[in-house]
């Protein structure tokens, strides 16, 4: 039985470096190539060394990434350089824009300011040689990797340039979702995909438990907030990745202060900003449909309100709200901040995104009153406010749901997800979906069997013969079912299916014909052509035929009969003579009229 | 497969193409050139225009006045009409799709959406639709900025009375006043957009494909195929690098049909050689203090004009000239051209990645060089316009839109210059109305379509079976640069005509379900072939084939149907090996046989069953008596000494 073989690398049970194995008709496909947020270790990089001693190039036929979060490329470039990688990396073409300028903050974040030794990790060289390698990719462009392996992006929505791919190999496939959202935000439309029907679907589960009230209850909500906290003098930070949930952010505020007439300064940290509204305004078709329509009059991504913040602003007296990368408070501007104001209970966080374990963001969303730093050593306390706000455009568990009834799979996986939440959606899935449903842990392998099906070529002359609705046995009309009866026939890796003569003709055999002829023995006195009557009268009450035939034999198909001895005679020889082709009608009648009498 | 062409301008091709029950239409271009019949449009009455002589063939009163003389031409005077695609060849009801190369190829669309019972769905690019929608938009933004009252229809009833090029003109019957805007919106509604290499299913019985061609924004070449049959369509295709992304050709190879269309219209003049011209005639009439008007369409080359021109006349020290962009599009054209890198060449692209605008034209724009007006009413237009200075304008005909004003405007100074970079109309004849003229003229074509030597390579490196290509271009014309050549079979189609192509279908994919595939062994039938009987129910959905499991009847309640559809599961081939059977026999304690010569072959004479089975060759006859038991049992020993499969 054929198979398809999934190892999760990263993001298996687990949030963070996503990176996802996958052996499809005898092909090796990775599928993103993240790196982990809450690790300064070895533990940051999926395991190569897993999947190959040797060269990564030859084990691996392709590797795929789903958008531009680090959490998905991160280890890209690792991977690429200092492991050694030079086959085929596809992604959209947004992600491959974008994912550049997020490494080479990355990495300037951990080896200037964390002062890692720059020889375990990459250099911004080494960033513009990965990106080399890259093949960008169009919505819905159906991409040949190989002979084999067959790609296709469809829209995600999470981010911009954010996909999910269908890998198909043979008549083996896979879809692997990436992060996605299934309902349409400021920016950014909803996931899609058609009926594409895939042996597995591995999708991602963040929100595996939460279904997440109505969009615009949520902006409601922050706004509210964040109205209150400026309003008693406070000082809002909003952690953010410069790309992504920040754009949706700031349409948000950028029209609520509009609306308010508010005056509190509201600043975005400067630098990825300017570059990242860019990347939008040219990758406008990737937005959706209402920034699309209005963008040559008025671009969104324009901002009258907000304004670059400076290092020097954070000091200032009085209130302000303050974006802030990176999202998850595990370095840079926005931890600075954070280490600042944290101890002024008029002040509030909001974050607005998940955080992965063993990052600052984590540890307040969890409660935390104390954080400890290293070098310097310090302690922070924390008496500002601290909110979640579910806004990461991840989908909730009813659109996970929805999102396998689009795409049909016959089996799914969950990745991206935490472990107890995972189960429960898994349950779900089993019992209202009925389909087999995997969760592996990293470094756990699954297989998944698949059915394999036969694709033959028919000739159109066969198709035609045994596709008409009415064949006509003797006089009568009887429909037919669409029942195809051939050979197949299998010559190197082309199949085909033939009728008999032709199959023959080209096998250069000849068919040998069996026939046979049983004759019955049935008292049955008077003329013959009497006998003949009474067993045609018996026949069609058995099997429907209407036609009376006079003396002569009686015809059913290929199967004869006839009747012989002499009127004077009281037992008369009834002979059916069919062949192995009919083996079924011929067997039949016979034992029929042998019970005629009963 | 049928062919009919419904128009007979290369490059403003419409067809339709029928296989596999399937209707699919390939482009739907509009013939502007009728246009050039009519008198220009002005944006403000003309005194001249007005004063032009009438003409009257003799006697015939009721054409008083729809025609006027210019320069010894006639001209007829109403809002120009255009030549729409065949309609009388297919009902454009049984249309299913649509496929559209490019943005100047779709300009018919309204007109076939709006024909009764239209339901089939448009397959574009993103950049095809967006700006064929501006190209459309300009169109009727033109015709409504000069509206008449009257059009002029007597005239089409005496084209013979009429003095020449008129009287040539090809059915102006047919001819059509421009769509409606409600008209456009319903056609871009049909619109389904599409990526290159991204198939598209129709009924399950075809994939029609795009995939770049190299020409211009989003344009494309299409691949319609079926499992075992492909034709690839081609027109308006590039081997130039200018803008757009460059021609795909590896999804081009190996086609039954080949049907290639839109090859360059000025075969004797060299793209690159024209840019440079252009650039220079503007520099040259800039210094003599004339200004340029520069007809044009709102997108394609304007692109590269204005990206070549700015920096030539920076270095000819001529950069405080302004550049006009007169279109109702211009400030969108230049910023969706922006936003489109996924279609744009290697160089184009890279910009993005800096992220810098893959076009000059958002710099120039930001810096005041060019400026983009909506017309000659917009806002700071008078304020701003200063002499010399270059006019990109629509429409490159000088029949209608803001280029009529600026011909009013300029043609009686010798100083003027217009530069004709379209090839889509006879230079001479756009100016024919407006002789004479004391302004200047150049024309500097530039087509970046494939020339014929370029498109007897393509030919020759996508090897197809068979070659469809307008009659103009296999006629002797008069030079042997302007003819293709093609190893294949070359056939030849005129506006009207309909043709079988050389596609015979002999196959269709069959998929075998699981179910059914694990039933099957093939057993092996000489080297390299194996081969088994195969027996299943036939579904057919969305044209897709598909074989199930057939159900096992009920031996009790066998109907007629049931049993003569019944099959057994081997087919038989070879001789017997009687010794064999013989032997076979006796393990079912058959010992008497006794073998006897037969006419053919041998008879096998059982006599205590009484019973005869007489082999030949290629057949077995097994005569016996009512005795099913028996019968049953000699029929799988004989099966057992039998090939088959």
């Amino acid at each position: 039985m054929p198979e398809i073989k999934v190892t999760p690398l990263g993001a298996g049970q687990d949030v963070g470096r996503s990176c996802i194995l996958v052996s499809i008709g005898g092909k090796n496909i990775m599928l993103d190539c993240g790196m982990h947020m809450g690790h300064n270790d070895e533990r940051r990089f999926p395991d190569f060394s897993y999947i190959a001693d040797g060269s990564l190039t030859e084990h691996l036929d392709c590797v795929i990434i789903s958008h531009f979060h680090l959490d998905h490329c991160g280890a890209l470039p690792f991977m690429t350089e200092m492991v050694g990688y030079s086959g085929p990396i596809y992604m959209t073409y947004p992600t491959k824009a974008i994912a550049p300028i997020l490494l080479e903050d990355m990495r300037k974040v951990a080896v200037e300011r964390k002062g890692e030794s720059s020889t375990s990790f990459f250099t911004s060289q080494m960033v513009k040689e990965c990106m080399k390698k890259v093949t960008a990719v169009n919505l819905h462009q159906t991409v040949q990797v190989d002979s084999e392996i067959e790609i296709k992006a469809y829209y995600a929505g999470h981010v911009l340039g954010a996909a999910m791919f269908h890998v198909r190999v043979g008549d083996q496939s896979v879809v692997y979702t990436g992060d996605y959202n299934m309902t349409p935000d400021r920016h950014l439309g909803a996931a899609w995909i058609d009926k594409c029907c895939p042996d597995l679907l591995i999708t991602e589960s963040t929100y595996a438990t939460t279904i997440r009230d109505s969009k615009r209850c949520r902006e409601r909500d922050i706004l509210k907030k964040v109205h209150e906290c400026v309003e008693r003098g406070g000082k809002v930070l909003i952690p953010v990745f410069a790309l992504g949930r920040a754009q949706e952010l700031c349409i948000l505020l950028e029209s609520y202060w509009e609306r308010t007439n508010l005056k509190v300064p509201v600043y975005f940290s400067l630098g990825l900003t300017e570059k990242a509204n860019n990347y939008y305004k040219m990758f406008i078709t990737w937005t959706n449909q209402k920034i699309k329509k209005t963008f040559v009059e008025r671009n969104m991504f324009e901002f009258k309100h907000i304004k670059p913040f400076d290092k020097s602003y954070m000091e200032n007296p009085g209130p302000m709200v303050v974006f802030a990368s990176p999202g998850m408070l595990h370095a840079g501007l926005s931890l600075n901040i954070f280490k600042r104001w944290a101890p002024d209970e008029k002040n509030m966080l909001i974050m607005p995104g998940y955080c992965v374990v063993g990052t600052v963001g984590h540890k307040v969303l969890n409660g935390a009153k104390k954080v400890e730093f290293e070098n310097p050593r310090t302690v922070v306390d924390v008496r500002m406010a601290v909110e979640y706000m579910s806004f990461s455009a991840h989908a909730d568990a009813k659109g996970i749901m929805q999102l396998i009834q689009y795409c049909q799979p016959k089996n799914v996986m969950l990745v991206h997800g935490d472990a107890e939440k995972m189960v429960f959606l898994k349950s779900k899935i089993q019992q209202e979906l009925s389909l087999d449903c995997f969760n592996p842990a990293n470094g756990e392998t699954c297989t998944i069997v698949t059915k394999p099906t036969i694709a033959a070529d028919v000739s159109l002359s066969l198709l035609k013969r045994d596709l008409q609705p009415v064949a006509e046995i003797g006089d009568l009309r009887v429909k037919r079912r669409k029942l195809l009866h051939g050979v197949l026939m299998v010559k190197g890796n082309k199949v085909r299916v033939l009728d008999s003569d032709a199959a023959c003709a080209e096998l250069g055999v000849t068919r040998h014909e069996i026939r046979f002829t049983s004759t019955v023995t049935l008292e049955d006195p008077g003329p013959v052509s009497r006998t003949i009557d009474k067993l045609h009268t018996h026949l069609q009450k058995r099997l429907g035929i209407t036609q009376h035939l006079g003396d002569g034999p009686i015809n059913i198909g290929s199967v004869l009969l006839q009747v012989s001895g002499s009127d004077q005679e009281d037992l008369k020889e009834a002979i059916v003579s069919w062949t192995y082709q009919d083996d079924a009608l011929g067997s039949y009648i016979l034992n029929s009229i042998k019970n005629i009498d009963r | 497969m049928k062919f009919y062409a419904l128009s007979g301008h290369p490059n403003k091709p419409c067809s339709v193409l029928r296989f596999k029950q399937c209707t699919i239409m390939l482009d739907c271009g509009l013939d502007e050139t009728t246009m050039l019949n009519f008198l220009p449009l002005p944006l403000v009455p003309s005194r001249r225009l007005a004063s032009l002589p009438t003409w009257t063939p003799k006697e015939q009163p009721q054409v008083e006045g729809e025609l006027r003389e210019c320069a010894g031409k006639v001209f007829i005077d109403s809002p120009p009409e255009f030549c729409p695609p065949q309609t009388s060849l297919i009902d454009f009801s049984e249309v299913d799709a649509i496929l559209v190369s490019n943005y100047t190829s779709m300009l018919a669309l309204p007109f076939i959406v709006a024909e009764r019972g239209f339901r089939g769905t448009v397959y574009a690019t993103e950049p095809t639709l967006h700006i064929g929608r501006l190209c459309m938009d300009e169109l009727l933004y033109h015709m409504e900025q000069t509206p008449r009252a009257q059009h002029a229809q007597h005239w089409k009833r005496l084209l013979h009375l009429l003095p020449a090029p008129l009287c040539h003109a090809y059915k102006p019957k047919l001819w059509r006043q421009l769509y409606s805007a409600d008209a456009i919106a319903d056609a871009v509604r049909r619109v389904h957009t599409v990526g290159y290499g991204e198939k598209m299913d129709v009924f399950g019985a075809l994939r029609v494909m795009p995939s770049s061609s190299g020409y211009c924004l989003g344009s494309a070449n299409w691949t319609i195929s079926s499992e075992y049959e492909k034709i690839v369509y081609v027109n308006g295709s590039s081997t130039l690098t200018t803008h757009p992304k460059q021609l795909e050709q590896a999804q081009l190879r190996g086609a039954r049909v080949l049907i290639l269309n839109g090859l360059t219209q000025v075969p004797s003049y060299n793209p690159d050689d024209m840019i440079g011209a252009f650039c220079a005639k503007v520099a040259h009439t800039l210094k003599g203090g004339g200004n340029v008007l520069v007809p044009c369409c709102p997108s394609g080359i304007v692109y590269d004009l204005i990206e070549c021109l700015a920096p030539y006349l920076d270095q000819q020290s001529l950069s405080q000239v302004p550049l006009f962009f007169v279109s109702p599009v211009a400030e969108h054209s230049l910023a969706y051209s922006n936003i489109l890198a996924e279609w744009l060449s290697h160089n184009k692209q890279v910009r993005v990645y800096l992220p810098e605008e893959p076009f000059p034209h958002g710099q120039l724009v930001a810096g005041g060089r060019l400026r983009p007006y909506k017309n000659l009413q917009a806002d700071g237009f008078s304020a701003e316009f200063r002499q010399p200075c270059v006019v990109f304008a629509g429409h490159p005909s000088l029949r209608f839109g803001d280029t009529v004003h600026f011909m009013e405007l300029w043609g009686g100074n010798a100083a003027n210059a217009v530069i004709f970079t379209s090839p889509d109309f006879p230079y001479l004849e756009c100016l024919a109305p407006y002789q004479p003229l004391a302004m200047n003229y150049y024309f500097t074509p530039i087509d970046t379509s494939l020339y014929f030597s370029q498109a007897n390579k393509l030919i020759r490196d996508l090897k197809p079976q068979a070659l469809l290509t307008p009659a103009q271009y296999a006629s002797p014309v008069q030079r042997s640069e302007c003819q293709l050549e093609a190893d294949c079979p070359v056939l030849t189609y005129r506006r009207g005509d309909v043709l079988t192509l050389p596609v015979r279908r002999a196959h269709q994919r069959l998929q075998l379900s699981a179910e059914l595939s694990e039933r099957l062994s093939p057993v092996p039938v000489g080297p390299g072939v194996a081969a088994a009987t195969v027996t299943g129910l036939l579904h057919v959905q969305d044209n897709r084939h598909r074989l199930d499991v057939a159900p096992t009847p009920a031996s009790e309640a066998a109907s007629l149907q049931e049993l003569t559809e019944a099959r057994p599961r081997y087919h038989t081939y070879g001789a017997v090996h009687v010794p064999e059977l013989l032997q076979r026999l006796t393990q079912h304690d058959i010992n008497d046989a006794k073998v006897e010569e037969g006419p053919n072959g041998v008879i096998v004479h059982l006599q205590e069953e009484d019973t005869l089975i007489q082999i030949d060759a290629s057949s077995t006859h097994i005569i016996c008596g009512g005795d099913e038991t028996l019968r049953c049992k000699l029929r799988d020993t004989l099966l057992h000494c039998l090939n088959k499969f």
